[in-house]
């Protein structure tokens, strides 16, 4: 089985600093990877690594069964749409110029470059030069240029910073109706509320280390966080009972591990006065605290060990 | 559409949005247009222009002024996009480090070419319509072809100096440098050696030394056809040296040729 992306122990050492520490990914059809991390944690080296921009010191790179920083993986580049952080494009030029720019270079036709400026909602700016255009307008020209060529494989690097809500929210559209045709995509964000329902798998850097990845699911397991439940109309009930008494955390709040979520969850239906539940798991807020935080405090316990 | 076509055609399109040719142009003929005419008055006299010292004044000028316009069209070429974080993602495009700086010169060459062609081609119809001054069409093709081979120079030295570099602001020191080295620093520093008398220097050697600056090849090339009473200084010992045209031409296209080659080299180990 191969994968539409793999790296196996990829190391980047640059002069002084090791920006990824044997990072393994693996990426198929189809799937939609969220890459999380502070600044400087390696994403986007990561992100040059599987565009063939840079070579690995060690390990193993392949895209499309390639390594993509071999002359053979050239074509390939056609099938790969990349939104860099903090890209400016030509300033002197219009929306729709620059569009087309890139769509020659891709070989696709001026009438896709047309509609995808349609689709992002720039149709109105189109013959406007990109120095008028305000952040959020650049960052959909920066997205609508990702979008060329109907890219197998997309690559976005903080892909909503200075979009309104709603423009977010397109923007997720576009990505799950391009997921839905088979494309698979890898995105890099800060902005963590609102990705969850987006994503297949999550995976959580720190200092070029993995520190977590896998499903939500998973990670909400490993990181053994608990279901937040709140209950309304259950007054001091709680407490009596000895099977809740222990999760208490307030007078009506409750927190639980996900493996015995249900079983509450049955016992807290079998009390009448019971008017409302509210049921909340860990969000990916929380275990990408948790990751983090645990990480660095284990890497310093080690060496406070040495 | 060919990468090179259309990378060439975008920095086409730059140029003429910043109203780059526009000036250009405008700056070229205005400059050939008034020294044809009103160049004899520089050294007292009011006659009729005549063809050796329009070409002598208009290259002793361009000379200054075609370096300093070609670096500050192409200094900022790559570093410029490299700082918008453009090179970055046109790497990841199917197109070739060969490609981008193969199409960028094809763009902004023609501009400086186009420049120079409209700029003192028109001094030169113009000239050849208002005088009977005779054999204006050698001369003056002459002189637009050696502009624009220093032009294209220069635009390959910018890009040498564009890739070098990590900041706009320090490619734009460095052009500051190169310029004044190669129209000023460099013949003032052969001016010395020869005054000093240094047996080392022979007329041949001299020849041989300009060769290294592309401004002096040019206004070899330009005064030697001339008459050379018009001419003094080191130029007028280096023009009896008797290096063909021809051979001057070629050592202007290895100067245009090398540092391009150089650029791709250091382009294609530059890490972004």
């Amino acid at each position: 089985m191969t994968h539409l992306v793999s790296l196996k122990g990829v190391t980047k050492q640059y002069k002084q600093l090791r920006a990824l520490d044997t990072v393994d990914l693996s990426l198929d059809g189809g799937e939609v990877l969220g890459l999380f991390g502070h600044n400087g944690a390696g994403k986007t080296t990561l992100m040059k690594l599987i565009l063939g921009v840079i070579s690995a010191t060690s390990g193993d790179v392949s895209v499309f069964g390639r390594d993509p920083s071999s002359k053979q993986a050239w074509h390939g580049r056609k099938s790969i749409g990349y939104l860099p952080e903090n890209v400016s494009f030509y300033d002197q030029l219009t929306g729709l110029e620059v569009l087309t720019y890139f769509a020659r270079l891709k070989s696709v036709p001026k009438t896709q470059a047309m509609s995808l400026l349609a689709d992002v909602g720039l149709s109105d700016a189109l013959h406007r030069q990109v120095k008028h255009y305000s952040k959020g307008m650049r960052q959909r020209l920066g997205l609508a240029q990702a979008f060329l060529g109907e890219p197998k494989l997309l690559l976005l690097d903080e892909p909503t910073v200075g979009l309104d809500p709603i423009a977010t929210q397109e923007f997720y559209t576009s990505v799950d109706r391009l997921k839905n045709q088979g494309a698979s995509v890898l995105l890099c964000s800060h902005v963590l509320p609102g990705v969850e329902q987006h994503i297949d798998r999550a995976m959580i850097l720190a200092r070029g280390k993995t520190v977590a990845a896998g499903t939500l699911s998973e990670l909400r397991q490993q990181a053994s966080l608990p279901v937040v439940i709140k209950t309304h109309g259950i007054n001091g009930a709680l407490a009596a009972n000895s099977k809740l008494a222990g999760f208490m955390v307030a007078a009506d709040q409750l927190h639980i591990p996900e493996g015995e979520k249900m079983a509450i969850i049955k016992e807290l239906m079998s009390y009448d006065s019971l008017s409302d539940i509210q049921v909340s798991p860990a969000n990916l807020e929380q275990i990408y605290q948790h990751f983090l935080n645990g990480g660095e405090s284990s890497t310093n316990a080690k060496e406070l060990a040495q | 559409m060919n990468p090179i076509i259309a990378v060439g055609l975008k920095e086409f399109q730059d140029g003429l949005r910043n109203r780059w040719l526009v000036s250009i142009t405008f700056i070229f003929s205005l400059l050939s247009i008034g020294l044809s005419y009103y160049g004899s008055v520089a050294s007292g006299q009011l006659s009729s222009p005549s063809l050796s010292t329009t070409i002598a004044s208009l290259s002793s000028l361009s000379v200054f002024i075609i370096p300093l316009i070609a670096l500050l069209l192409c200094y900022d070429s790559f570093v410029g996009e490299q700082e918008s974080g453009t090179l970055l993602l046109l790497m990841t495009y199917p197109i070739s480090h060969a490609q981008l700086l193969l199409g960028k010169f094809v763009g902004q060459a023609s501009i400086i070419t186009l420049a120079t062609v409209i700029g003192f081609g028109s001094a030169g119809a113009l000239l050849s319509f208002t005088t009977d001054i005779g054999s204006i069409g050698p001369a003056f093709s002459l002189f637009i072809i050696t502009s624009t081979l220093l032009g294209l120079c220069f635009i390959s030295l910018a890009y040498l100096i564009s890739l070098i570099v990590n900041e706009k602001s320090k490619a734009a020191g460095i052009a500051l440098i190169v310029w004044l080295f190669f129209v000023l620093i460099f013949d003032l520093a052969l001016l010395a050696v020869l005054v000093s008398g240094s047996e080392g220097l022979t007329q041949h050697g001299l020849v041989q030394v300009m060769m290294f600056n592309p401004a002096d090849l040019f206004r070899l090339i330009n005064l030697s056809t001339l008459n050379t009473s018009d001419v003094s200084g080191v130029l007028a010992v280096a023009i009896n040296s008797g290096f063909s045209t021809s051979a001057l031409l070629a050592a202007m296209l290895a100067w245009v040729i090398a540092p391009l080659g150089l650029a791709l080299i250091i382009f294609r180990q530059k890490t972004l």
